[in-house]
């Protein structure tokens, strides 16, 4: 599962990072987005959707991908 | 006035509420948050801290304890609950709050005395400590607070020192008797300190108990 803040939402993780990258020579790298991922194993994985929903993102702030490995 | 204060594996202003429910002349007894019993509890505050390490996000662990199902359903039938800090990112997780409480926007924890305003325009002086205390909601939902009245508390101007939208400091729930806000109210109840102003939270919320 992919868990990233919501488009729109000041993400100031990403403001962070993206301020450091001119310091370490990277360029033209921008709009920097810091989530977090949740590896799982699940034998049925239709419960997965309700599981980010109830627990593992916040709807109101966070968006979530469910992706298998 | 009987107050239960919740305890978590890592909660740390319990003792400080604790003494405040007694400042303000009230009674006040620990719940341990495997234990689902509130009887002849009046009042609930979940006070700040840590808990369950704030893992996954703050408060989200949390919302899940025993103790706080007795809290949903006090909640429901009316009863007062207060969320100092923590608590209150525990009472917006479990969805008897709105919004949603973010990283700072500097990032920092911030420690430092800060005023807020209650609705009726008094200001208060409140010590505020924090890592996520940013409130955060969508546009529309901040309208419909504002029009409903469920903006308790806001910082005064120079005092927003998170990037809360709206300077939004506080909130109550529609029927107005669950209240959580980021300052810690329970630091703020004896001369000692400086400020006596934190009663005043305790006090707005006497008016619900049963």
């Amino acid at each position: 599962m992919l868990i990233r803040p919501k488009e729109g939402i000041l993400d100031p993780q990403g403001k962070a990072v993206e301020r450091a990258l001119p310091a370490l020579g990277f360029e033209g790298i921008g709009n920097v987005h810091v989530g977090r991922m949740v590896e799982l194993e699940a034998d049925d994985p239709e419960q997965l959707g309700e599981l980010c929903e109830k627990l593992l993102a916040n709807p109101l702030i966070e968006d979530y991908e469910i992706q298998p490995l | 006035m009987i107050w239960g204060v919740l305890q978590f594996p890592g909660s740390c202003d319990e003792r400080d509420a604790l003494h405040a429910c007694e400042v303000v002349g009230g009674e006040a007894r620990l719940i341990w948050h495997e234990d689902r019993d509130l009887s002849g509890i009046d009042g609930v505050v979940v006070p700040g801290g840590f808990s369950y390490g704030d893992y996954l996000r703050a408060g989200a662990i949390a919302r899940f304890s025993p103790a706080m199902e007795a809290v949903a359903e006090h909640a429901a039938a009316g009863g007062p609950v207060l969320g100092i800090c923590n608590g209150f990112q525990v009472l917006c997780e479990a969805g008897l709050l709105p919004g949603a409480l973010l990283r700072n926007q500097e990032l920092r924890f911030i420690c430092k005395q800060t005023d807020l305003l209650d609705d009726r325009g008094d200001v208060l002086s409140i010590p505020l400590k924090h890592g996520e205390g940013r409130f955060y909601a969508p546009e529309e939902m901040l309208d419909r607070l504002e029009a409903n009245g469920q903006v308790a508390y806001r910082y005064a101007d120079d005092h927003n020192v998170n990037g809360s939208v709206r300077n939004i400091a506080g909130v109550r729930n529609e029927a107005g008797n669950v209240v959580g806000l980021m300052p810690h109210p329970e630091h703020a109840v004896d001369p000692l300190t400086g400020s006596i102003d934190g009663r005043k939270v305790f006090e707005a919320l006497e008016g619900f108990a049963a």
